[in-house]
């Protein structure tokens, strides 16, 4: 049966223990959430990483139109190739489809590779079983699964860029009939490659609701979950039942790329000045309403856990509770709930009448007043807090006025009427990204610089984290604020010349052009993107050589918070729990009055203190 | 489920078969019934759908054990059933709500 | 520590995990088969009069696989019932017959695919003239079996009259077209019932357009390739699973035969799910 030779403790009548795992089974195929939670975070760093350098290319060539990329031009040219087999990049000069592809793949990357699997499979798997005190999620095989299909995805998408005529180039959002006519077969890779990343999502959505549902460890009642695991909850279901009309379109567009079918191709559509070979009698429009039942509930996806790093480390930099936990609880409900029934903001523009365009932009209007209350909550809470300004606190501070910018500069965007004028232009790149940049991904930084003790045993070094923090604070508003300007000023998306053929330099009598200050502005972007792309380099050195070298924490709970996650050894072992922890008080009890300490566990039970 | 009594095991078999027969007696009636050719669409749809909503009734309440099931399936359940018919009738509504139908001019 | 509550219940919530997880995996289903339905709807309220297609699908065979299907649906929870009973080997016999009843239904389901796609509709430059039943009519499109040098072809397209230089074709016509109601279509089928084809010989020259019943033919057939496949495909994985609970993975009984009876149920929820999921596909498709 089992050898006896080594001295290790048993643990319940669990069969991994009784002989030590090699280091397939240990690192590469493991069903231990804390593993697969830095699986999917180092590649969910690495993808971010790539979709931000494809991001500098796309600002490089906006600014300097006709010259060549720098460093990697030469690469582009020898190694991306059209369809003909001529180079994309002809003398290292990114052409208008390349740029295109460029375009289309930062979103997809950034989206589905990068913050959904960062924000939900990184965070979510580490944390939330700490969190509710249990051993593990409720399906580890299937939780190792859905990692493994996230690879398989990032890995067509990838490949995708290298074959003739490159990766989609439809825009994230792959309308048809545009992504159907595409001479290439980049789109049919996208869709495929999202097949398994929607499969893995789907999977991991399960697994987080049964998990949180099944296993809160005794007295851990809904009321008393820590706010991230109610984001976490919600997000979880809005993957759910979201995503598969996206799959069920996807097929379709599949279907119309590679079977010939017209789901989105209407009758009579013309293709380079000819009717294409194709039966008709399909809808571009149900394309966009399928994309978009999922396009607005993703959102809220790479938002709501980034919320909920934020209010745990609000709670233990502050040493107070969180200000109003029912409000949070219910309007990260409601915001799940309305989620569902706002998609078609992103569609006033598509001739869609009055009665439905009101529908929308009321239900729109109303998932903003959740939004604030989060906010709010949020900021009050800071309210008589005693503050401590580390580099998790610095980010989940910055978080607030810059999701506070991001949410607010989306009205306009939700007013029909409003909408019309800014519709497709650089205002409504404003808007997103500082919701998702400065907003999520400085929530995500807290996160990595605040668990990463939990994780290694050691601090990540504060002062190249200020450093980190500084850089990208600035700089993320020089490369965002000026495109509300741009876009409040006609200039559109998407224009592989950064709209050079719109300027009044080029059309001097035309009304409307943009003029030389919008064009300028390009040049400030790019200085700004460039400063960002330096400021992340002290980050990552900082967290990969922090690992062994970072400082070491005196115990296993070195910001004295409350949450199970910091109740556990550092870091935690299979299983996490010697004993089923005992959930006894809220999430935020810091600052008990009569309390020995400034913070009381979760899992400590009543004695002096009264309760 | 925990174990049930035999009495408790036989009473369920006995439902099972007879949800089987009324399965299959509702197919022959959806199909016999789609030979009479009603001049109304409206009709034709309706009576088909309706077959088809009672055959799936029994199947997800007894089949399926939903009619017994916990109030955490029924939520679940209650929340995606209310966000598929968003998706259809908003999107059908989109559809039908167009500018020329609303103007006035 | 152990995963808590994988074979008994958690007592707040009354379930076992794999319960919830399966409930909450159908629900995505619920709304993935959901979103092709609402496609359906919408492709067919858009399409142009007389342009969907409609009576061209075998109901007989299709009500026959409704019957194969029902029935695999009540031997996997009559094999559950066993189970609760201690019966091991009625379990056994209920199950391989589950799986018959699959294997059953994607081979005629295959034959029915197959059937489609040696089936043909031309758009013709040049109308000619056609029996409906027993009424003559003029017609730009006919239905049909191809014939071309003593054999008949699959998978033909406009295109491939160029690509085999194919100068004329026969056509066994259909005495009927969907863009017949179901009234009229019914009646032409009746009137020419027992009577032979006519045949008809077509140029390629006279052709505008030419497609087999396959998804390109047109919104119809792109929905019922898309939802038949799609459902066939959840039928192969739910039998694959539900084989290898029963083959392979029977030891569990032995072991921890609380958790295998569960494994089973949670099997089962998910096969009668696709069962459901034809009970609406049947009628929409085939009848409606």
């Amino acid at each position: 049966m089992q050898s006896t030779t080594h001295a290790a403790p048993h643990v319940g009548h669990d069969e991994a223990h009784h002989h030590e795992p090699g280091f397939l089974q240990k690192y590469i195929f493991s069903t231990d959430h804390k593993v697969i939670g830095i699986q999917y975070g180092l590649t969910a760093l690495a993808f971010l990483l790539f979709g931000f350098f494809l991001m500098l290319c796309m600002r490089w060539q906006i600014a300097h139109p006709g010259k060549a990329v720098p460093l990697v031009g030469p690469l582009f040219e020898t190694l991306l190739k059209t369809t003909s087999g001529n180079s994309a990049a002809p003398g290292g000069v990114m052409n208008g489809e390349l740029y295109n592809v460029f375009g289309a793949m930062h979103g997809t990357i950034m989206v589905f590779l990068a913050i959904v699997p960062l924000a939900f499979g990184a965070f979510g798997n580490y944390v939330v079983p700490l969190m509710i005190g249990a051993p593990d999620m409720a399906f580890p095989r299937v939780n190792m699964a859905s990692y493994q299909f996230y690879v398989i995805g990032g890995i067509v998408m990838f490949a995708s860029f290298f074959i003739p005529g490159g990766a989609a180039q439809s825009g994230w959002t792959s309308y048809s009939p545009l992504a159907t006519t595409v001479d290439t077969h980049g789109q049919a890779f996208w869709l495929v490659g999202m097949v398994f990343l929607i499969t893995s999502s789907l999977l991991g959505a399960v697994n987080f609701i049964a998990t949180i549902i099944q296993l809160r460890a005794p007295g851990m009642t809904w009321m008393r979950l820590p706010f991230f695991v109610w984001a976490q909850f919600v997000t979880g279901f809005l993957l759910l039942l979201a995503f598969p009309p996206l799959e069920a379109a996807g097929v379709m567009q599949l279907m119309d790329n590679v079977f010939g079918t017209s789901f989105f191709l209407p009758t009579g559509l013309a293709v380079g000045g000819r009717i294409a070979d194709a039966s008709g009698g399909g809808s571009p429009l149900l394309w966009q309403h399928l994309f978009w039942f999922l396009g607005h509930p993703e959102v809220y996806v790479l938002i709501l856990p980034a919320m909920g790093v934020v209010a745990e480390i609000i709670a233990c930099n502050t040493r107070k509770k969180l200000w109003g936990y029912k409000s949070l609880v219910y309007s990260v409900l409601g915001i799940g709930f309305l989620s569902f029934i706002v998609w078609a903001h992103h569609m006033y523009l598509t001739g869609m009448g009055t009665k439905i365009s009101a529908f929308f932009q009321t239900t729109t209007m109303i998932i903003s007043i959740p939004s604030v209350i989060i906010l709010t909550c949020l900021f009050i809470s800071l309210w008589g807090g005693s503050i401590r300004f580390n580099t998790p606190m610095l980010f989940a501070l910055a978080f607030l006025p810059m999701f506070g910018i991001g949410g607010l500069t989306g009205l306009p965007l939700g007013f029909a009427a409003a909408d019309l004028h800014l519709h497709d232009t650089y205002y409504v790149i404003a808007h997103f990204h500082y919701v998702v940049a400065p907003g999520t991904i400085f929530a995500l930084f807290a996160g990595i610089y605040f668990w990463f003790p939990k994780m290694t045993g050691r601090m990540m070094s504060e002062f190249w984290g200020k450093v980190h923090f500084i850089g990208s604070f600035i700089f993320m508003n020089v490369v965002f604020q000026p495109m509300f300007i741009q876009g409040m000023a006609g200039m559109i998306r998407r224009m592989a010349d950064g709209g050079a053929g719109y300027s009044t330099a080029l059309n001097p009598t035309a009304t409307g052009g943009l003029s030389k200050g919008m064009m300028d502005l390009h040049s400030v972007i790019l200085v700004g993107a460039v400063g960002l792309a330096i400021s992340q380099i002290p980050f990552i050195i900082n967290l990969f050589y922090s690992i062994k070298n970072g400082r070491k924490i005196e115990n296993d709970n070195p910001w004295q918070a409350t949450t199970l996650d910091w109740q556990t050894p550092t870091p935690p072992p299979h299983g996490n729990f010697a004993h089923e922890p005992h959930a006894h008080r809220d999430p935020y009890d810091y600052s008990l009055p009569g309390a020995a300490t400034d913070f009381t566990p979760q899992n400590q039970a009543d004695h002096a203190t009264k309760h | 489920m925990s174990a049930h009594s035999p009495e408790d095991i036989s009473k369920h078999v006995r439902i099972y078969i007879i949800v089987f027969l009324a399965l299959l007696v509702g197919t022959v009636v959806t199909v016999g019934l789609n030979y009479l050719h009603f001049d109304s669409k409206a009709v034709t749809i309706g009576i088909a759908l309706f077959v088809a909503v009672i055959k799936a009734t029994l199947v997800a309440c007894y089949f399926m054990h939903l009619i017994s099931e916990k109030k955490m399936i029924y939520v679940i359940l209650g929340f995606t059933v209310f966000f598929f018919a968003a998706l259809l009738v908003l999107t059908l509504s989109s559809y039908g709500d167009l500018p020329e139908l609303t103007t006035t001019r | 520590m152990d995963i808590p509550y994988t074979s008994t219940a958690r007592p707040d919530t009354g379930i076992y995990n794999a319960k919830v997880g399966i409930w909450l995996f159908l629900a995505s289903e619920v709304m993935l088969f959901g979103a092709l339905f609402s496609s359906y709807i919408l492709l067919r309220v858009g399409a142009l009069p007389g342009d969907w297609v409609h009576g061209l699908l075998n109901i007989p065979i299709g009500t026959f696989n409704t019957a194969v299907l029902i029935t695999s649906s009540v031997t996997v929870v009559l094999g559950w019932a066993s189970l609760q009973a201690g019966n091991f080997g009625r379990y056994k016999v209920y199950q391989a017959v589950t799986i018959l009843c699959a294997l059953g239904f994607l081979g005629i389901k295959s034959f029915e695919y197959r059937e489609k796609f040696s089936h043909y509709e031309v758009w013709l430059k040049n109308p000619v003239t056609v029996k409906h039943g027993h009424k003559e009519v003029k017609t730009d499109r006919i239905l049909g079996h191809i014939e071309y040098q003593g054999h008949h072809p699959y998978f033909w397209r406009t295109k491939t009259l160029a690509d085999k230089k194919v100068e004329a074709f026969k056509i066994e016509v259909d005495p009927y077209h969907y863009s017949l109601t179901p009234k009229e279509l019914a009646h032409a089928r009746a009137e020419s019932k027992g009577h032979k084809h006519e045949v008809l010989e077509i140029k390629s020259s006279d052709v505008k357009r030419l497609s087999a019943f396959t998804p390109s033919h047109g919104p119809y057939f792109a929905i019922y390739f898309t939802l038949t496949a799609l459902h066939a495909l959840h039928v192969l994985g739910g039998a694959l699973v539900i084989f290898y609970i029963w083959g392979p993975g029977a030891k569990m009984w032995k072991t921890d035969p609380q958790r295998y009876m569960n494994r089973v149920e949670v099997s089962g929820l998910f096969w009668h799910f696709v069962d459901l999921v034809w009970i609406f596909l049947f009628p929409v498709l085939y009848l409606l």
